[in-house]
């Protein structure tokens, strides 16, 4: 029903995680079978524990799967992740307090060996594309939290790799300051084309970003339900009061809470 | 008896000078800020001076300021020696060496479990090995002059400097490890761009302990064997002969070198740190 003419970036077939903790085996994943196409923006919620920061985590090669298979790209994750396929966005804008803004988003770019020109002319643009024009010499502590994140984001696009894995990059921001922030990041999207997962704990976040929702659920964490969005590509803010986003947030608060009965 | 009320009379006035500059404007100007403690110096020394002669304190006991002043006066050449001796070259290039060898043993024990097993209680064990025991056994090992006292200064260096390295090369965050590897950026990468950095304010905290320890050993090395010149030399020597105002000039060298040494590593700390929470102003 979408573009049958989209590629798919991951797949994971019967992928299985299982960490070993203190107090025995902890399944983060079981039996969980996705494919992400290009372009796509797939949202992952659920409670905690119910390893949607794993997959994500899985797919750039920062845990390994117990079993099943995960392909990126077609490659492995750590095949991806050596050819640099993503940029990743974390919860903290975890920006190195000695660098400036500019100095932070050059740090990616100067390990992968781009030209000091190349570097000065990718800043800037990125710079711009969130919207921090004329932010570059000043040190992360003398910015906003948002403002913080914004420049971690523009980190992840400096080197421009197809695909942005956030997780819950807005998580530890204002309500007004997200919805600035979500807008700008559907916006962002549409301009690059990039293929996008994000993880959230909000629904309505979720529902207003995603072309594909990803419902999950804990002990074992495993997907209850894949949602395809209906809505369009162009999304105004208030498009959150419209039947069909609700009827979208209502299906996704039945999955949660179907995945929270089996407790 | 005049002495001691000159000097508690010079006291309280400079006291009240101190009360008056606090509560005035000037407190708040760079000025004032300077004067508040040389004027409280400069008290401390009258009263020294006032008490001494006043009460006839003997010499051997405390020598008075002035009595000491004169003698830093008088043999200037003498104390310039002694410091070039110990500071110049057992003290600092002691720290030198001792510092950048833990700086390295570090990032090897840091690279490999195995040296960290290994290493580490071996560092432990030397830093545990009483300075006394130890500097008579590296004079014996490295001679009289200057090599032993450095050698001193390193063992007594390396350990505080190696454990503070090994805590610090942990102290970045894990999403920063991880944002390093989602780049694919190398060990040496990692290593240097963003591990050293932040392992800068724990370094930095090494080195200002090992500043102090530098000269200490330095001078304490010289008890053990020297040749006729030295800081701890002059020190044992004059004692011997009562000429304690010499002793205590030397202090005032070791004072003002070990100050300024401390100085010139929290300036430099200032400027590699100046991210860090504890430097921003």
């Amino acid at each position: 029903m979408k573009d049958m003419a989209s590629q798919p970036v991951i797949e994971a077939k019967g992928l299985n995680l299982v960490f070993q903790t203190a107090d025995g085996p902890v399944q983060a994943l079981k039996d969980v079978n996705l494919t992400i196409n290009q372009g796509d923006f797939v949202s992952f919620i659920g409670p905690s524990g119910c390893g949607k920061t794993t997959f994500l985590r899985a797919i750039a090669a920062l845990e390994t799967p117990t079993s099943g298979t995960l392909r990126v790209n077609g490659m492995t994750p750590d095949e991806a992740r050596r050819k640099r396929a993503y940029g990743y966005v974390f919860q903290a804008a975890g920006l190195y307090p000695w660098r400036t803004i500019a100095g932070n988003i050059k740090l990616p770019l100067e390990i992968m060996g781009f030209s000091k020109a190349e570097q000065d002319e990718r800043t800037e643009r990125v710079l711009e594309l969130v919207e921090l024009k004329g932010f570059g010499k000043k040190f992360p502590w003398q910015l906003s939290g948002g403002m913080q994140q914004r420049a971690s984001i523009a980190r992840a696009l400096a080197f421009d790799a197809d695909i942005l894995l956030m997780d819950e990059p807005f998580g530890a921001l204002d309500e007004i300051v997200r919805d600035r922030l979500n807008e700008e990041t559907l916006k962002l999207w549409a301009r690059t084309g990039k293929t996008i997962g994000f993880v959230t704990h909000s629904i309505p976040e979720a529902v207003y970003l995603s072309t594909k929702i990803v419902v999950m659920s804990p002990r074992p964490g495993r997907i209850t339900d894949v949602i395809d969005s209906p809505l369009p590509k162009e999304r105004p803010l208030d498009i959150r009061d419209s039947r069909e986003f609700i009827e979208i947030a209502h299906r996704v608060r039945e999955g949660l809470r179907a995945g929270h009965h089996e407790d | 008896m005049t002495f001691l009320v000159v000097a508690l009379v010079v006291w309280l006035a400079l006291w009240a000078l101190n009360v008056w500059i606090a509560g005035s404007p000037l407190s708040k100007a760079r000025a004032g800020k300077l004067m508040v403690p040389l004027i409280f110096g400069v008290a401390v020394l009258v009263l020294w001076e006032g008490l001494v002669r006043g009460l006839e304190v003997s010499f051997v006991i405390l020598p008075p300021p002035s009595a000491i002043a004169a003698k830093i006066g008088a043999s200037l050449p003498v104390l310039w020696q002694d410091a070039a001796q110990t500071i110049l070259k057992g003290a600092i290039p002691g720290f030198l060496i001792g510092c950048g060898s833990a700086v390295l043993v570090a990032i090897a024990i840091d690279r490999s479990p195995f040296l960290q097993r290994g290493l580490l209680p071996i560092g432990n064990f030397v830093a545990a090995l009483p300075i006394v025991g130890l500097a008579p056994i590296l004079v014996m090992w490295f001679g009289f002059d200057w090599q032993s006292k450095a050698a001193v200064v390193v063992a007594m260096v390396f350990f505080p400097m190696l454990v503070n390295t090994v805590a610090g090369l942990q102290a970045s965050e894990r999403m920063q490890r991880d944002l390093m590897a989602t780049w694919g950026a190398s060990y040496l990468q990692t290593l240097v761009k963003l591990r050293l950095p932040a392992a800068m304010p724990f370094l930095f905290n090494g080195l200002k302990i090992a500043s102090t320890l530098a000269l200490i050993g330095a001078i304490v090395a010289e008890f053990f064997g020297s040749p006729t010149y030295g800081m701890g030399f002059r020190i044992s020597t004059e004692v011997g002969r009562l000429g304690l105002d010499m002793v205590w000039a030397e202090i005032a060298v070791a004072a003002l070198a070990g100050s300024l040494l401390y100085g010139i590593v929290s300036l430099i700390e200032r400027w590699v740190t100046f991210w860090h929470p504890s430097q921003r102003h």
